[in-house]
Formats: structure tokens, sequence, C-alpha cells
């Protein structure tokens, strides 16, 4: 009994969400229409929480290349790349991608989540010192325990707060990794990276960064925020998934760091599990071959994004700090959002309901991701919706 | 140099607040127990405790830290290292 007995609080919670509404983090989707479009509970809804920010989830040369790596090389790899060997797909793959950022070294992980996990906690050790910005995905969190090294957070964007912590590091500053990313994923604000890169150098400390969810869609050929803000150099390690832009799943870590080699032999993440799947390889494969040959998927989703922040502004939502294509719409009481996402899912659109401890202030949120995808009429109901649900929850 | 007996007021003065009225705050008061810390509360209180102390302390301290007395003990072995 006693070992089980800390699932009472989550168990108590989950059911007063399900005597509230829908329950949101149980949402099936029956089928898929398009990259925005699913039937879930027998009617088609609008799909803005998906992360799919270019919607090449549907893309025909993607699924054909994923269909034909099905049938030349079967379903899985059943095993890991340490036990079983590499699929030659798996080197093409990192050598496009260290080509793609202009690197030498890239390795690829089964997810994103392990690809931080896995880095981070090879590149780390005890005795070493980790500063990560305050808003940090959970997967640094958990890279950063698992490595055993010192862990020290910086408020969320604050390079003053970021010096003063480095200054205190003094001589330990060669054995600091600085950890920000490109685009925070919960109010979809980029990371003060000129700054950070400045201080990062001044204090000869490394530095790494997450872009997730910035990969295809910031920079100017799409390598994201160490692109646009124009500091790639400073950038030791850029981590990066397959699972939003790319519309598969798997990460993946390039640096110009010899030792970057051998973060496979001393990276658990990566040697204890099944390597990519021939398919998941072939469509990333392919869709980052659309990323770097189509930059007008790029121009399509930010105009989708300044679409939806500015029409949503002027229907008066609290909103994240800067239009991008993660739209946080702010809310205070948890009972609000729920009530809120509730009034959207009636209207056939979903969104993305985070709940603190999720969220970065406390606060709750409904989280909009737009893709290229979007038409502008798809742009236009969302708002229709959240305009029409204001009202009805106001009055 | 701050020693245990001159971080506990101090930390007394910051916690209080999270107290329940006449709740006398003491070295075997419990964070999560007797002053109902959750989480973010813990991470706000952390911040708070960095700026009076100037100091930075690691995440990896909070999982040892179960009362008043341990934080006033964790916090005094970072300042000797300051």
């Amino acid at each position: 009994m006693a070992l089980l007995k800390k699932f009472r609080q989550l168990a108590d919670a989950r059911k007063s969400l399900a005597m509230m509404s829908e329950d949101p983090f149980r949402v099936t989707i029956e089928r898929l229409l398009s990259p925005t479009e699913a039937v879930v509970n027998g009617r088609p809804v609008i799909l803005a929480g998906t992360n799919n920010y270019l919607g090449l989830t549907f893309d025909p040369q993607c699924i054909e290349a994923a269909a034909h790596a099905v049938r030349e090389q079967g379903t899985g790899t059943t095993g890991s790349r340490m036990a079983n060997g590499n699929f030659i797909g798996h080197l093409a793959l990192e050598r496009e991608l260290a080509e793609f950022y202009g690197r030498r070294w890239c390795d690829v992980f089964s997810t994103g989540y392990l690809a931080n996990l896995g880095v981070i906690s090879a590149l780390a050790g005890p005795g070493d010192v980790i500063l990560i910005d305050a808003d940090c995905h959970a997967s640094i969190y958990d890279g950063c325990r698992m490595s055993g090294a010192e862990v020290i957070r910086f408020r969320h964007n604050d390079t003053a707060d970021l010096h003063k912590r480095l200054t205190r590091l003094g001589k330990r500053c060669p054995n600091a990794l600085i950890i920000a990313e490109g685009l925070y994923s919960m109010l979809g604000d980029r990371a003060a990276l000129v700054e950070i890169a400045a201080l990062k150098r001044e204090h000869g400390a490394y530095l790494l960064l997450d872009e997730a969810h910035s990969l295809g869609v910031l920079g100017e050929r799409g390598r994201g925020r160490s692109e646009e803000a124009g500091v790639e150099d400073s950038v030791d390690f850029i981590v990066g998934t397959f699972s939003k832009s790319l519309g598969a799943t798997g990460g993946f870590c390039v640096s110009d760091h010899p030792v970057m080699e051998l973060v496979r032999y001393a990276s658990r993440p990566y040697i204890f599990t099944a390597s990519l799947c021939p398919s998941v390889v072939a469509s990333t494969r392919a869709a980052l071959l659309r990323l770097r040959t189509e930059p007008e998927l790029r121009l399509k989703l930010w105009t989708n994004a300044q679409r939806l922040y500015d029409s949503l502004k002027d229907l008066g939502f609290r909103l994240g700090p800067e239009p991008s294509p993660i739209i946080a719409v702010r809310f205070g009481q948890a009972e609000d959002t729920i009530a809120f996402w509730n009034g959207l899912f009636r209207q056939d659109v979903y969104v993305n309901m985070i709940l603190p401890p999720a969220t970065p202030d406390g606060g709750s949120l409904l989280r909009c991701s737009v893709s290229a995808a979007h038409t502008p009429d798809q742009i236009d109901r969302i708002c229709q919706s959240f305009a029409s649900v204001k009202v009805a929850l106001e009055s | 140099m701050a020693h245990y007996e001159t971080i506990l007021p101090k930390l007394y003065e910051i916690l209080q607040p999270h107290g329940q009225e006449g709740q006398t705050l003491s070295e075997e008061t419990e964070l999560v127990a007797d002053l109902n810390l959750d989480s973010l509360k813990v991470m706000e209180l952390l911040l708070e405790l960095e700026e009076r102390f100037d100091i930075s302390i690691p995440l990896n301290i909070v999982s040892d830290v179960r009362t008043i007395g341990d934080f006033a003990r964790q916090i005094e072995q970072l300042m000797e290292h300051k």
C-alpha cells in the first residue's frame, strides 16, 4: 500500500479535472485528415497544438521515403547501434545534419528527450557546474540530474543574473556548461543569445543550445536561434529534435568539438536504447531536404504566426512576450483555463492546455502552435473560436 | 562569515509569511509538511535566499533539505566556500 500511496494526490487531481470537463490529457485522435485537421469524437477538429511547424507530416516525399525504407529495411532496428550495428541511414542522417549546420560532428538519438539526457549527462559530471535558464525543458533538467554535476538555475533570459552567477564561479568557469533554448516552448520567446554568448566567451564557459522549437523556424537557412542571432561560432553544442519541424521523432547534437564522437561511448541514453527505425531516418532526411530547399515554408509559418498573434492580441488576450509560432494565451486560474480549453474543444479547435507546475510562472496557459500548413481560413476560425468562448465565459 | 546561528533568524524572517497565523518556526519546522511549500514555492524561495545571501544554491541540495535547520546548514556551507 505505502508504495502506491503517492499516486493518491494525482488520482484526485485527475478525477476533479474529469468532473469539470473533457479530459484534455486523454484526447484521442481517431483519424488524421491533414497536418492541421483530425477527427476527434467523430468530428473534424482544427489542430493548433501539434508543433508541426512546417506541416511536413503528410509531405508526399517524406511519406514515400519512409514507405520505401520500411519495404527495404523493415520496421525496426530491434536494438542499439552499439550492440546491433549502424544502419547506413543513421550515418547518412548524421552526415547531412553536420553539413547543414556546418559542424564536424553529429550524434543522432532516438528521441529529442534522449538527446538532451544523453548529451548533458555525458558532457558534465561530478565536479562540473551546469547553469540552466529557469524555463528550460524537463529533458534538460533530467539530463542535468543524471550528470551528477552541480546544477544552478539563472532567472529566465536574465543575463545580469547569469553574469553574477558566472562571476561567483570564478576559476570554476572552464568547468561550467551554460544551457539555454533557442525558442522557449511555453511562452514562445527567444533566448537572449547575443548576450549569453558574450558572457560565455568572457567567462570561458561552454554553451549548449537546445534548438528543438527553433530548427526550421528561425534563421535565414532555418538553422535556428544561433544562426538568427549571428553567434553560431560561440555555441559549442546544438541539440535538436526531429519531432517538430521535421515531422518525425528522434533527436541530435552537432558540434565542432571532437569529443562529440566520443559522447556516444559515454552516453547511457545512446548506448542502451534501440536506434531510430529506418522509416523515421528516411522521412527525417527527406524533411531536412525540404527544410533546406524551401524557405517559403518558413515564410508561410511566420505569416500564419503573426496573423494569429495579432488577432488574439486585438481580442484582448494576454499573450507571450513576442510573436512566434508558439503563442501562449495566459490565464490566472487553472479553472478558467480548463473552462476555456473546453469551450474551444466544443468549437472543434484543439490547443494544448498547460497547468502548473509545467508553466513558467505558476499561472496556466493555452498554448497554440502554428503550422505552415494552416490555411488563413483555419487561423481565422481559431481566432473566432477564441472570441466566442471569451464572450460566452464572460457573460 | 555567516554562521548557522546568524542564518537561522534570516530564514525565519523569509519563511514566516508561508506559515499559518500564530505558527512558531523552529529549526525542526519542515518545509513541505509544516509550511506546505510545493515545488514552485521552493524554487521561488531559493531565488530569494540567493539574493539575500549573495550565493548560488545548487538544485542538487534541495533533496537533502527537509527542515529549516537543514537549509541553514546548507547555506552555511555554501557561504564558507564563497
